[in-house]
């Protein structure tokens, strides 16, 4: 695909970072150890292309922090010479809160994956987007349990077959971009593992924006549910199934335009033949719309089922205060004439009705 | 009229009302008047959970007891002196802890047939003689507070609600209670009130103008300010010194304090009041639940602050698997536990101490942490102290065992010189501290300190430690992921040495044993310590010999405990469970010790307490007397 964002000069978002002297290398962000998944597997070429992203962020390697959970991806802070932390199941985002409120310095990733963020950390997940946390979220979704191999997780299409469901799940699948959209996240994204050009812009764009950045990285797992996104990978579909959202762009696609996005009488939006509506009719994508319902309505063009058609880029980044600096700023302004704090403790535990005994 | 004056050395009084009759704020003001007049006092506030309970019915029956005294005293009291009924079912709710010849004040306003009914009176216990073996006092507080208050043109309700402030009155009166405290107290809460305030300040004024004309009281006792160790004091409950000890040991570890919790009865007004205090750099984090408290904990502390995390016992089961993680990251993190009623929901606003095995192995794995507990409500400040030394200086999560008693009584607490605090070190890892075979320097995050076993804490911004950390098994020294057999066996043993060696930096435990004769040994921990040491006193008191120790450490054991143990004939362990410490004691000195358990949600009585030592004393004695009988 030919999304093509600018690389944003400076990251607003990693402000209270400190930044790098000299030009850092991809070589510098690997760690020296061996990396293990699967052979083909999606998340080798995120890592290459978050390796070779890290650098161009200019920010010193020690302030950078990857904190995961449990999944085949979640082994991803091993693999870069960081500050990292593989925690526990689900428990990614709330870790990387505490840290991310605590530390003004550090710039915060999260790696997770859809049974990660979606089912056992939903609550996190939720939450984290909704105070609005200075972090950068990573959510590789390969719609199966890979590391535990191969249930359906919460993003398998309905009636997936699978170890755990042999006459088909009856699960209805989440769409991660609906739900961060509806968590009200500050910026949302969705890209894809093998097109390194569009994931690297869409981290940029993560990076430069302050607050929680929920990016879902369609991820393939070629051992469990091999071909998930084939069809916006085959150069023979793709023109019909990705949906390119380009800030202040007509959504159009398919081979030469020949596809539309329109508003439909339902209050959604439709895709249309371009040769079937006026001009006027269709609908320019406005990720800055501070009104949530356009990239809301834009992000239900996902397939629930299995993956013909979806919307790919940047749905929402709108700026919002953010939780951390917010509650950095109340401490550091009640810290303001704190003057000595062995003083102060002395009259805090002291108290006003005190009696003295001689 | 003249009145007589007594002296009494202690009384204990107890407040009982409907939970909107305002009982908790009369007791408090009663205990606060108290302090102020030097008196060594305990308090035990008893409420339901539901924060509106059914009206006038015994599940909705609030109660605050106040025990004061010229000496020092160490539990709130087993059975009040006076009881104040504010309603039938605070009469019958209260009854039974009532001994013959004690004082019942009632206000009779609220004996109507309907509440009567609803206490499940047959009969007004105040028209037959049901009550004859007490001393009644039947008014109409209410009427009178009506009465009295009727120049500020309230509604009957409002003005009635005042009735708790002319009982205070009423009782200040009779105790020689200093009342400005209590006036100011009024004068300041119901500011933006103006007749409310003046209406409150008039109840309790006439309460006391009550007790000194009426004919109806014709004592007034006096209980003369008791004899402490010198120094300045204040009232303290416990949930507040432990809010107070967890700034004190971000100040003295100079650390910044983060706290991640989701509120949880009795431990929310920790947060509460850790809020206030931001100007000390603490950060308050009200979680999306348990789980994430703990957590953004744990990553606060990754980040290099001092991470913290405060619930109650169901809480604590939700947190379990991240403590572990702590476990295996080894990061500094201090676990608060007001224990409560269990199990599930249990009792959450009653008091329990059955959360010590969970402290000790609810984990999964072997994931031991070092434990600790406060003995009351002031001594919460050098718990969460010490708690904070070790979790920093071992690089561990320490489990802090209070509970509900502790966390509502309140007792004088002399207040510590801030001078005389214990200093926390960090010392963070700034520098590489291996190296490499060619030559080069490297960080090892799982090195350890040869005297405590602990791992160097290096943050995130220190250049050239970039490391990574996580749940997965860490090999010895490097810290990369290792499933090698040999090294998870040494990686489990190291985790425990690590805790066992906390050991070695306990001061030697405490005996007391005045007599040196005593062949039972009491051994308790936790909010226990008062009824214990009351109980002991009364044993002295009756001519037995007992020693009593009490333990601020529960895992692990001070190094001189089974030496202790071993010196006594019989080791008595009383505990509000059915038998945690004993089991853990067994386990570990192989030492039959007897249970003395309760787990009615109530703190143990101390006359029932010594009862049972005493018995176990004379079953020594009967026993020794068996022994020499055949050695002969
Ligand atoms: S199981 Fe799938 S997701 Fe996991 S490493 Fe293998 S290929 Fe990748």
């Amino acid at each position: 695909m030919s999304v093509d964002l600018p690389m944003p000069t400076n990251f607003a978002g990693t402000k209270g970072v400190p930044a790098a002297e000299g030009k850092q290398t991809a070589k510098e962000f690997s760690s020296d150890q061996e990396v293990r998944w699967c052979p083909g597997c999606g998340d080798y070429a995120v890592l290459k292309a978050v390796q070779s992203f890290l650098p161009d962020l200019g920010l010193r390697r020690e302030n950078i922090v990857f904190v995961s959970g449990i999944g085949c991806s979640s082994r991803f802070p091993y693999y870069l010479d960081t500050y990292g932390m593989h925690s526990i199941h689900g428990r990614a985002p709330a870790i990387a809160t505490g840290l991310a409120t605590a530390r003004e310095d550090l710039s915060v990733w999260v790696v997770t994956g859809d049974g990660d963020a979606l089912s056992i950390g939903g609550n996190h997940l939720i939450h984290a987007m909704r105070r609005n946390i200075n972090l950068k979220i990573l959510l590789f979704n390969n719609r199966i349990y890979g590391l535990t191999k191969g249930q359906y997780s919460p993003t398998s299409e309905a009636g997936k077959i699978t170890k755990s469901t042999p006459m088909g799940s009856v699960d209805h699948p989440f769409n991660p971009v609906s739900l961060a959209l509806g968590a009200e996240a500050s910026f949302v994204a969705r890209t894809i593992d093998s097109d390194r050009k569009h994931l690297t812009s869409v981290l940029a764009a993560a990076a430069a924006h302050r607050g929680t950045a929920l990016v879902e990285i369609y991820q393939n797992c070629p051992i469990f549910n091999d071909g998930a996104f084939e069809s916006l990978k085959d150069s023979d579909t793709k023109a019909d199934a990705i949906i390119p959202l380009q800030q202040g762009e007509k959504i159009t696609f398919g081979v030469d335009g020949s596809k539309c996005v329109i508003h439909s009488k339902t209050g959604g939006v439709e895709v249309a033949n371009t040769s079937a509506v006026s001009e006027d009719q269709i609908v320019v994508f406005d990720a800055h719309n501070p009104d949530p319902t356009l990239a809301f309505a834009v992000s239900r063009l996902t397939d629930a089922g299995v993956l013909h058609q979806s919307p790919i880029g940047i749905f929402r980044d709108v700026p919002r205060p953010t939780y951390d600096d917010q509650a950095r700023a109340q401490v550091a302004d009640a810290a303001k004439d704190l003057g000595d704090p062995a003083t102060k403790l002395a009259a805090l535990v002291t108290g006003a009705d005190t009696w003295t005994i001689v | 009229m003249a009145k007589e004056v007594k002296q009494l050395d202690r009384v204990i009084i107890r407040f009982a009302g409907d939970s909107g009759d305002g009982m908790q704020l009369t007791g408090d003001r009663f205990t606060q008047q108290s302090a102020a007049f030097g008196n060594d006092l305990s308090t035990f506030p008893n409420f339901p959970a539901e924060i509106r309970a059914p009206q006038g019915t015994l599940p909705g029956v609030s109660s605050f007891q106040v025990h004061f005294a010229d000496h020092d005293i160490l539990t709130a009291g087993d059975s009040p002196d006076v009881l104040v009924a504010m309603n039938p079912a605070a009469l019958k709710a209260n009854l039974a802890d009532m001994k013959k010849g004690s004082t019942i004040i009632v206000d009779r306003h609220d004996f109507t047939t309907r509440n009567l009914q609803k206490a499940g009176y047959d009969a007004d216990p105040l028209e037959d003689d049901s009550l004859s073996d007490y001393t009644l006092n039947v008014l109409d507080l209410t009427g009178m507070t009506v009465e009295a208050v009727k120049e500020f043109g309230l509604s009957r309700k409002d003005a009635a609600r005042a009735k708790n402030m002319f009982a205070l009155g009423l009782l200040s009166w009779m105790y020689g209670r200093p009342t400005e405290t209590t006036i100011a107290f009024l004068e300041k809460r119901f500011a933006k009130v103006p007749d409310i305030r003046d209406a409150n300040v008039k109840a309790f004024k006439s309460g006391w103008n009550f007790g000194e004309t009426t004919e109806v009281f014709a004592v007034q006792y006096e209980i003369k300010p008791a004899r402490m160790t010198p120094g300045t004091y204040r009232n303290i409950s416990g949930n507040l010194a432990l809010a107070y000890g967890l700034v004190a040991s971000g100040v003295q570890s100079d650390l910044p304090v983060f706290l991640g919790t989701y509120p949880i009865t009795p431990a929310s007004d920790i947060l509460h009041e850790l809020s206030k205090h931001k100007g000390f750099g603490v950060t308050t984090f009200q979680a999306e639940d348990e789980i994430a408290g703990v957590a953004s904990a744990i990553g606060a502390s990754f980040g290099g602050a001092l991470g913290v995390t405060t619930t109650s016992g169901p809480g604590v089961a939700l947190k379990s698997e991240a403590i572990g993680l702590a476990v295996m990251t080894e990061l500094p993190l201090v676990v608060i536990d007001v224990q409560r009623g269990g199990p599930s929901t249990g009792l959450p606003t009653k008091t329990e101490q059955a959360d010590l095995l969970q402290a000790m192995y609810g984990r999964n794995g072997e994931a031991p942490l070092p434990i600790v507990a406060p003995q009351s409500p002031g001594d919460c400040f050098d718990a969460a102290i010490e708690a904070t030394r070790i979790a920093v200086t071992y690089r561990t999560p320490v489990m802090l065992l209070s509970d509900g008693y502790l966390a509502n009584g309140s007792e004088p607490w002399r207040i510590p010189d801030v001078e005389d605090l214990p200093k926390i070190e960090a010392n963070f890892a700034t520098e590489p501290n291996h190296t490499n075979p060619d030559g080069t320097e490297a960080f090892w995050p799982y090195a350890r300190d040869e005297e405590t076993l602990a791992r160097p804490w290096a943050v995130p911004g220190t250049a050239g430690l970039e490391h990574r950390i996580g749940g997965l098994e860490k090999g010895d020294g490097h810290g990369n992921i290792s499933y090698d057999p040999r090294n998870h066996e040494l990686m489990v043993r190291t985790r425990q040495a690590k805790v066992d060696r906390v050991a070695d930096s306990l001061p030697p435990l405490v005996v007391d044993d005045p007599s040196g004769q005593a062949k039972v040994l009491v051994l308790g921990w936790g909010s226990t310590y008062g009824p214990i040491g009351a109980a002991c006193r009364r044993v002295r008191k009756a001519g037995n010999d007992v020693a009593q120790v009490h333990l601020r450490h529960l895992n692990p054991f001070p190094n001189d405990l089974g030496e202790i143990i071993k010196g006594y004939e019989k080791v008595l362990v009383p505990e509000m469970n059915l038998g945690q410490l004993s089991l853990l004691l067994r386990a570990k000195y192989l030492v039959d010790v007897v249970g003395y358990n309760q787990v009615n949600g109530m703190p143990l009585k101390a006359a029932e307490l010594a009862d049972a030592i005493n018995n176990l004393i004379s079953s020594t004695d009967v026993s020794s007397a068996n022994n020499t009988e055949l050695a002969r």
